[in-house]
């Protein structure tokens, strides 16, 4: 350490490497800079997220439904966030808008498409396709490499937290409303049978909900129920033949 | 100072009733849990919880049966850096082999699969192997190395007793609920953030424990200086805590059951998850391995570090730079676009500082070249350090937005990952447990040499084979997504990229398979040093004295 020191490094030798606190307060400050300038802006800026019409909370069913989705680790294979390049748009549909994703915790973008892109796999294949498939895959698709999901079609769904799963997500400002909160038992039950009394309401709550027996098995709520109800309603709230992205509203 | 006439110093009373006042806590929270939570996963988790609280408790208890611990200021504590050693190979084994489970079923899904067992399914598999990996192979080795290297740079015993041993139990343990929870459905479904609300709360109290054990011993220090690899296992533990508190805020739906909410959300919560999945890279699996660079490779070459200039101008520009690189992760996508570009400008830069801590391991051999002909362990680092410089020049192309929109969900990603965890991550762990186990258990040196070259050619053979498959599976799986016929129509339907995918998942898992059978040689070589009878071989290493050197 004969060689001539600059000032920092004399500095350097002084201060940081003699001292643990201030090395370790200087560590600190220098890792928060690059996050606190990246992050930060993303929660006060309006243009970060552009309201659109259309995008509600999930239903209960819905909602019951992403768990599985989590729980099964889908986003391992799957993304949900179509890139504005020619070939995604074409393949998957319109791009993905941060506002569709804006009730999603945790958010499901993903990272790898060993599978192909589900934010709009809503209403592309009917219920009956997505049973077969889940249940086994290769039934439909020869070639896929997707595990079986058959042990959904005979679990029953477990919901008797649905309500503080609503609570919780208002918390963040999902607006469930009290009214959502006290029904979401019969809300999600109402989901999987179109002729129960609760059906009015809750396509009033939920506007769009898709309302029918999603797992071809009447006498049960399964968790394949929930799944589907979930894959079916993915990247369909938004109506794209009236939505224009060229819109002052949306160029903000 | 203790002489051997006096028996060692026992203390240690307590530090022992707060440890077994945290363990009651755990146990009462798991048993209401288990009683009534009313959430069926928890329930079944927290039967788990509670066993590991009573064997804590037990271990506790037979810790000061024997009239405390033994707690000698004269010799460095080496007993916690061997159960690391150990739990380095374990971890790291298991982790390697659902590492290959995962490939083959990708391979060969007809016969990898199985319909009645769910929980052994690609999703829930996927996030077991990389917490395996990174946290619980790549972790441990990253506590027993920091125990290690800061007692012998800092010529002083390690502080705090017992709570090494709480960090090294307490981490044991958080791996355990992780793991088993991933196979009943338990996460919060982030990338390489999957274990809940409670278990994060646990490593967030054993990693504060770790952080003061380390800091305190360098307060205790007999030098003056803090040794640059110090700087980085510093850095590593602090920003790691940073991290882990902010991308992993969530509220519990039921303070006994496992479900969770994060706060954020959409756009944010995918900002601040690759912010941290970004830096688990480059705080965890790099600033935590330099640390191993900078104290094994010159200790095992003979050989000062090349320039301490460089470490200190490397150090800083690379912990600045690097938080900033987690956006290059959303290239187009919805996050805005001011925050790509600052990402992708970051991650290029972020090449610098990277090849400067590559020339700085690499030069350290000046002089010493010869022994990477003589010596496999010398080879071993100095090639980890060689994937180190490939994957971060690799890492800043992909990271280019133009590249990105090709490699982006491909496998091209995963072949990238894997040259950083296995060649550079791996080899130089194994490097540091090639060093560390004829030190610690005071032997010549490992048991057999041979094996070392064979673990070594194994493994990098291994690597090769992962990389040659994954990096053109990738470009071809984003060339044939983008692929236009001559009516301009999309080329491919996605299942043709799929099935295109076949000939390199077999390759792949070949690959992975050599690199796991290169860390069972190794596990067996390590078991045969340890358990002794190390007469005759060739793998000499300098004997470490367990008593610490008066000034």
């Amino acid at each position: 350490m004969s060689q001539k020191k600059g000032f920092f490094q004399g500095i350097h030798a002084k201060f940081l490497e003699r001292n643990s606190l201030i090395l370790t307060v200087a560590i600190l400050v220098v890792v928060s800079i690059g996050g606190v300038i990246e992050i930060a802006p993303l929660f006060y800026l309006n243009s970060t997220i552009e309201e659109v019409e259309g995008v509600r909370p999930y239903t209960p069913l819905e909602l019951a439904g992403r768990q599985i989705y989590v729980r099964e680790g889908c986003y391992n294979c799957h993304s949900q966030m179509i890139r504005p390049l020619r070939d995604e748009v074409e393949r998957y549909g319109h791009y993905s808008l941060a506002a569709e994703s804006m009730y999603d915790r945790p958010f499901q973008w993903g990272s790898k498409r060993t599978g192909p892109d589900l934010a709009r796999v809503g209403g592309k294949y009917s219920d009956e396709w997505h049973r077969d498939h889940l249940i086994n895959p290769q039934s439909v698709v020869p070639e896929s490499v997707m595990p079986p999901y058959a042990f959904l079609a005979d679990a029953a769904l477990d919901y008797g937290q649905i309500e503080g799963h609503l609570r919780t997500n208002r918390l963040f400002g999902v607006p469930y409303t009290d009214e959502m909160i006290a029904n979401a038992e019969t809300d999600l039950e109402a989901q999987v049978d179109p002729f129960s009394s609760g059906y009015d309401d809750l396509i009033a709550r939920y506007p769009g909900a898709q309302i029918r027996d999603f797992d071809g098995n009447p006498d049960e709520l399964t968790e394949l129920d929930a799944l589907i109800a979930y894959l079916q309603v993915l990247g369909t709230m938004v109506d794209f033949s009236t939505y224009e992205a060229e819109a002052p509203e949306n160029q903000r | 100072m203790t002489n051997i006439a006096f028996p060692a110093p026992r203390k240690g009373g307590a530090e022992g009733f707060l440890i077994a006042l945290i363990l009651i806590g755990v146990f009462f929270w798991s048993l209401y849990a288990v009683a009534r939570g009313g959430d069926p996963l928890m329930e079944q988790q927290g039967w788990l919880i509670m066993a590991g609280s009573l064997i804590g408790l037990i271990m506790l208890v037979g810790a000061f049966s024997n009239g405390g611990p033994v707690n000698d200021e004269s010799q460095y504590a080496e007993g916690v850096i061997k159960a690391g050693t150990i739990a380095t190979m374990f971890w790291g084994i298991a982790g390697f082999l659902v590492g290959v489970i995962i490939a083959l079923q990708l391979a060969f899904p007809n016969l990898f699969y199985f319909a009645d067992f769910g929980f052994l399914n690609f999703g829930r598999l996927r996030p077991l192997h990389t917490s395996a990996v990174i946290f619980a192979f790549g972790g441990n080795a990253l506590i027993a190395t920091s125990f290690y290297v800061v007692q012998r740079t800092c010529r002083t015993r390690i502080a705090g007793g017992l709570w090494p041993w709480f960090v090294f139990w307490g981490y044991q343990f958080f791996i355990v609920i992780a793991a088993t929870g991933y196979l009943l459905g338990i996460t919060q479904g982030k990338e390489y953030a999957e274990p809940e609300w409670y278990a994060d709360i646990w490593l967030t109290l054993v990693w504060v424990v770790y952080l003061l054990v380390f800091l305190g011993t360098l307060w205790k220090r007999k030098e003056k200086h803090i040794y640059v690899a110090n700087w980085f296992y510093l850095a590593f533990i602090v920003t790691i805590a940073m991290l882990h508190v902010v991308n992993n805020l969530a509220v519990p739906v039921n303070f006994f059951g496992a479900w969770s909410y994060p706060v954020m959300s959409g756009v944010q919560g995918a900002l601040t998850q690759w912010w941290y999945g970004h830096n688990a890279v480059g705080f965890f699996l790099t600033a935590g391995f330099l640390a191993i660079m900078y104290y094994f490779i010159p200790k095992r070459a003979e050989r000062p570090v090349y320039s301490y200039r460089l470490s200190i101008v490397h150090f800083w520009s690379l912990i600045f730079i690097y938080i900033w690189a987690g956006p290059h992760h959303l290239h187009y996508t919805a996050l805005p676009e001011w925050a790509q570009t600052l990402g992708m400008t970051f991650s290029v830069m972020l090449w610098m500082p990277s090849w400067g801590g590559m020339i700085n391991g690499l030069m350290t051999l000046s002089g010493a070249w010869d022994k990477l002909r003589t010596d496999p362990v010398i080879r071993m680092m100095v090639l980890s350090v060689a994937f180190y410089g490939m994957s971060t020049f690799e890492g800043p192309v992909m990271s280019v937005r133009a590249v990105n929109a090709l490699s982006h969900y491909t496998d091209w990603t995963i072949g990238h990952v894997h040259s950083g965890a296995l060649g550079w991550v791996g080899f130089i762990t194994f490097g540091a447990v090639y060093c560390l186990v004829p030190w610690l258990w005071k032997r010549k040196g490992m048991w057999s040499k041979a094996l070392i070259e064979w673990h070594f050619w194994l493994a990098t053979i291994g690597i090769l084979f992962y990389i040659a498959a994954m990096w053109p599976s990738g470009i071809t799986q984003g060339l044939m997504w983008r692929a236009y016929n001559d009516l301009g129509f999309l080329e491919y339907s996605f299942v043709e990229t799929v099935e295109a995918m076949h000939p390199y998942y077999i390759i792949r898992a070949f690959g992975g398979l050599l690199f796991l059978l290169g860390a069972l040689l190794m596990a067996y070589n390590v078991y045969r040093t340890i358990r002794g009878g190390v007469e005759e071989t060739e793998d000499r290493v300098n004997p470490q004295s367990s008593l610490i050197a008066a000034e």
